[in-house]
């Protein structure tokens, strides 16, 4: 087979299929038994611990992490999953450098926290792989209560609200289940089929239906949600993308990243992904990183991510910007698209105009450059499909393009209907983020249907 | 550089540490692989009778226990005294000392408490050139079920019998090894000293069941299905084996008995620790199974290290420095107050002082100043109790602060007396002698 790596153009295979498989490989492989005991060990079990106050779920990280230095690894799960049932996945793919890692008082020590993401997925993976099933059912309410969207937010919602007696329809608009686990998340943070597997292990508490195909705002309406159930809960993410605002919008070898990364979560074969030689991806967030780290893993031989701020702007961790810049991606702040060059159609190029800090805003310095590229990604970040919500009978309030809630529960203006996770305003756009808001929602709306 | 030579009851070797009896010393390959690596010198791993050897157990006879990172710190056996031919090892023994004529080589011996036992192989032993004996009074296990060991070392008057036929009948030294498994060190010791004991040795090891297989239901080390106790030795035991040694050196009837100090001797520091107390040298085995042979090479450059640090020249400048610091609890001084004070420097917040103190002590740090995370001691609550410190995780971050006299104590809102005042003349005790103010002893 012809070497595909210095072709021009957007093309598939670049590199040979066993490279493709070890680049998207699990990167951070699990820990055993022994590194597991050494990771434990160094927990010092910290009074109101730091790490549980930095974790959007508030996981006992002590007490779990004592478990495993303990031997009690299903015990040590069980404690996740009270606070987390997403515990599995978060494990993988939580930004902990930012989150209870960096709360870590052993980062303050000595530079070095203790490894609470690794150990985590220690002790969860073992109850998963073993189906430890910690939660029954009350007695059931009889209570239907609607909830769209099986990302981690639905999800979290879900079980919480299963588990409480109450019986849930999730109405999902995609034929699988998980959200941006399934879609979005990169290949080698959730490699095999872990987001479908915990999907299974997270129903199986039973009371939850999950409907296929059943898009919000096109099968059917909030009011009629409302209508058919006693409580709503709104866990859709953000599917419409930002707009780059130039020109050009729509050559061949323009796409949305979350698109590209979605397709290349699907594919069995990795070979079949077609990728420029040449990649340049506009945006400063966890997804341009993911999107330009695996574009790098599928061959691509130069890939810039080109950010309109500085480095302590980016909204993807230190952590990640330098996985990055090890995976040979170049990370250009202070830049903007301004234009993008085709040929035939096709894009060949992008011009760009740096940036500067005026006195309100962003502006442009009248400085240009061009960078040579077959494919540009944009990863500008996501938004609310206000049309989704269209059929309202009364509006439901939006702030700064988010369902606005009025509590820390995802209490909307709506009666009856609860947001939370990325659709809804307030906290990180992060899985752990939606788990607990799924979760916190469901307490809220178990209150109101038992009042 | 400090001189690190030892003279223990007139053996000399290069240094002060000693392999204990124990497996690292039990052939002249080990000991000649310890000589190599500097050890200073040996007792040779316990000889019995001559006739069959005894026979060890044929599966597991060690059990551990662990501190962080699994660092050993305990460990149990079930050995018993060597398995090896006596002829074999009085061989052996007097080939090594012969090509290491500067090494200390003591032979530990355990024979029946009978006379004609201990006049029968005294002389093979003093044959080899061998530098001592120790008496092995002290192996807890397997022997002591034999009338031997731990079995005389729990009665005085036997400890006293044997080491006086010893004593009648060898040129060697004889030093008296000692079992903790008593409950008042002092009589075994004395006892020795009245059989004209030259030394005594301690401690060997400890009654034990270091851990319990919960599959089983059996003891660990287990043997199709059973345990026996053993003996447990280690860093685990060094504060025990501190005291029995504190404890005879400050005993008038003992004073000025030399000491072999042993138990969970690891590094330097551990050895500085016994000699300050009264041992004129230490034996090492634990340490030794752990690591190898090689640490003695930190052993001795850290006590020669320390010495010259601190100005002190040769070996009897650091022993039993910190015998007469060891006193009865009547007599410490009630007017020396102390507050706990943390570094917010150094400190990593974990909040640990904060639980000890605040679930089990006297509710004396903060977890929240101005609604920030902040740990600080409660000067009106602290009695200076030093929890905090030991629970702390960085060294150095909580410190005991004496309060100067004159200043008021906050707890007690009383000032601080610069006389010295124990409890023998505090008004709450019921017995108080007005007037003793110096320790009795
Ligand atoms: C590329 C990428 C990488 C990321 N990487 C990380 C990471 O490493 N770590 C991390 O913590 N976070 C990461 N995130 C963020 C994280 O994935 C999201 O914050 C999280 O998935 C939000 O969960 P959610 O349930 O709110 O929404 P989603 O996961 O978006 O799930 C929404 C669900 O609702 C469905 N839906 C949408 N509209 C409708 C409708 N009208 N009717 C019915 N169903 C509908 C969708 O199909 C989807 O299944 C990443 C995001 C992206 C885009
Ligand atoms: C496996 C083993 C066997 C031992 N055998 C003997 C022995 O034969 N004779 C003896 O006097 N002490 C024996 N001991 C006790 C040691 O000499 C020593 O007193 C004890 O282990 C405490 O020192 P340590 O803490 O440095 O190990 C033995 C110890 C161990 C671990
Ligand atoms: S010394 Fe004791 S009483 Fe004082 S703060 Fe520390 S733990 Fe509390």
């Amino acid at each position: 087979m012809a070497d595909k790596r210095m072709e021009d153009g957007v093309v598939a295979g670049r590199l040979p299929a066993k490279e493709l498989v070890a680049n998207f490989a699990d990167i951070h492989p699990p820990l055993d038994h022994h590194e597991a005991s050494v990771a434990a060990d160094r927990c010092y079990f910290c009074y109101d611990a730091p790490c549980v106050t930095a974790c959007p779920t508030e996981i006992d990280i002590p007490l779990f992490i004592r478990q495993i230095a303990a031997d009690n690894r299903i015990g040590a799960a069980k404690t996740i999953f009270d606070q987390n049932i997403l515990g599995g996945m978060c494990a993988r793919v939580c930004p902990t450098e930012t989150l209870c890692e960096q709360a870590c008082v052993r980062e303050a020590a000595e530079g070095k926290p203790v490894r609470i993401g690794l150990l985590q997925r220690f002790a969860t993976d073992a109850a998963m792989e073993q189906d430890a099933q910690f939660y029954e059912r009350v007695a059931s309410t009889g209570k239907r209560v609607a909830v769209v969207g099986a990302g981690p937010a639905g999800l979290a919602c879900a079980h919480r609200l299963a588990m409480h007696g109450h019986d849930v329809v999730i109405l999902e608009a995609r034929e699988r289940p998980g959200g941006l686990n399934e879609y979005g998340i990169a290949t080698y943070k959730t490699v095999g089929d872990f987001a479908q597997d915990e999907v299974d292990y997270i129903t199986d508490i039973g009371g939850i239906d999950i409907r296929y195909s059943q898009k919000l705002g096109r099968d059917f309406t909030l009011g009629e949600l409302r209508g058919d159930y006693e409580a709503v809960f709104l866990g859709m993410g953000l599917g419409g993308v930002n707009d780059l605002r130039i020109e050009n919008e729509a050559p061949e070898g323009l796409e949305d990243a979350v698109d590209f990364i979605s397709r290349l979560r699907q594919a069995d074969d990795k070979s079949k992904i077609a990728i420029g030689r040449r990649v340049v991806v506009i945006g400063g967030g966890m997804t341009a990183v993911d999107c330009a780290v695996q574009a790098k893993l599928l061959g691509a031989e130069d890939v810039t991510i080109a950010y309109r701020r500085g480095q302590e702007q980016m909204n993807a961790s230190r952590y990640e910007q330098d996985l990055a810049a090890s995976r040979g991606v170049t990370i250009k702040h202070w830049a903007m698209p301004v234009d993008l060059a085709t040929d035939g159609g096709k894009i060949t190029g992008i011009e760009m105009e740096y940036t500067k800090l005026g006195d309100t805003r962003l502006e442009g310095t009248g400085e240009r450059f061009s960078l040579d590229a077959d494919q540009v990604f944009r990863a500008i970040g996501q938004t609310l499909v206000p049309d989704d919500l269209s059929g309202a009978a009364d509006a439901l309030e939006i702030v700064a393009g988010r369902i606005a809630t009025i509590d820390a529960h995802g209490t909307t203006n709506m009666q009856g209907v609860w947001a939370g996770g990325d659709c809804a305003a307030g906290g990180e756009e992060l899985t752990v983020t939606a788990a607990a808001q799924g979760r916190d929602a469901a307490e809220a709306i178990n209150m109101s249907l038992r009042a | 550089m400090a001189d690190i030579r030892n003279d223990f009851v007139g053996i000399k070797s290069p240094n002060p540490f000693w392999l204990a009896s124990a497996p690292p010393t039990d052939k002249a390959y080990n000991v000649e692989r310890a000589f190599k690596a500097g050890w200073g010198g040996v007792v040779w791993k316990t000889l019995g009778e001559a006739g069959p050897p005894v026979v060890n157990v044929n599966g597991p006879r060690y059990g551990a226990i662990y501190g962080g990172d699994r660092r050993l710190i305990g460990l149990n056996n079930i050995e018993l005294i060597t398995d090896r031919d006596l002829q074999t090892n009085l061989r052996e023994i007097k080939e090594v000392k012969a090509k290491w004529p500067d090494r200390a080589m003591i032979v530990s011996i355990m024979v029946p408490c009978e006379e004609q036992a201990w006049k029968s192989i005294l002389p093979l032993v003093e044959e080899t050139g061998a530098d001592g004996i120790e008496l092995n009074f002290g192996c807890p296990h397997g022997m002591s079920e034999r009338g031997m060991g731990a079995a005389v070392g729990q009665v005085p008057e036997y400890i006293e019998m044997v080491t006086r036929w010893c004593k009648q009948t060898t040129r060697m030294p004889v030093i008296v090894k000692l079992t903790p498994n008593i409950t008042d060190v002092r009589y075994p010791a004395r006892a020795a000293k009245s059989g004209g004991a030259d030394a005594v040795s301690l401690i060997n090891t400890i009654n034990s069941i270091v851990s319990v297989d919960l599959n089983d239901f059996a003891p660990e080390p287990t043997i199709d299905g059973k345990g026996s106790h053993g003996g447990f030795c280690g860093p685990a035991v060094k504060p025990i084996a501190l005291h029995m040694v504190a404890e005879i050196a400050r005993d008038p009837e003992t004073a000025g008995l030399p000491i072999s100090g042993i138990g969970g001797v690891t590094t330097w520091r551990d050895a500085a620790e016994f000699m300050s107390l009264g041992a004129g040298n230490v034996q090492v085995c634990t340490a030794a199974m752990t690591y190898g042979f090689k640490i003695i090479e930190e052993m001795t450059a850290g006590l020669s290290n320390w010495m010259d640090e601190q100005g002190h020249t040769t070996l009897d400048d650091v022993v039993g420095r910190a015998t007469p610091n060891v006193t009865a609890w009547q007599y410490l001084n009630l007017n020396y107050v102390t507050k706990a004070r943390i570094d917010q420097d150094k400190c990593i917040s974990c909040g640990r002082c904060h639980i000890a103190c605040e679930d089990t002590s006297h509710q004396a740090i903060t977890n929240m100043v101005d609604g920030e995370r902040r740990f600080e001691v409660i000067e009106e609550e602290c009695v200076g109790c030093n929890l905090c410190v030991n629970v702390c995780p960085v060294e150095d971050c909580i410190d005991m602060v004496q309060l100067p006299a004159g200043a008021t104590d906050e707890r007690t809102k009383e000032k601080v007396s610069e006389t010295y005042f124990n409890w023998t003349e505090h008004p709450n005790n019921p017995t108080a002698a007005k007037g003793t103010l110096e320790p009795a002893e």
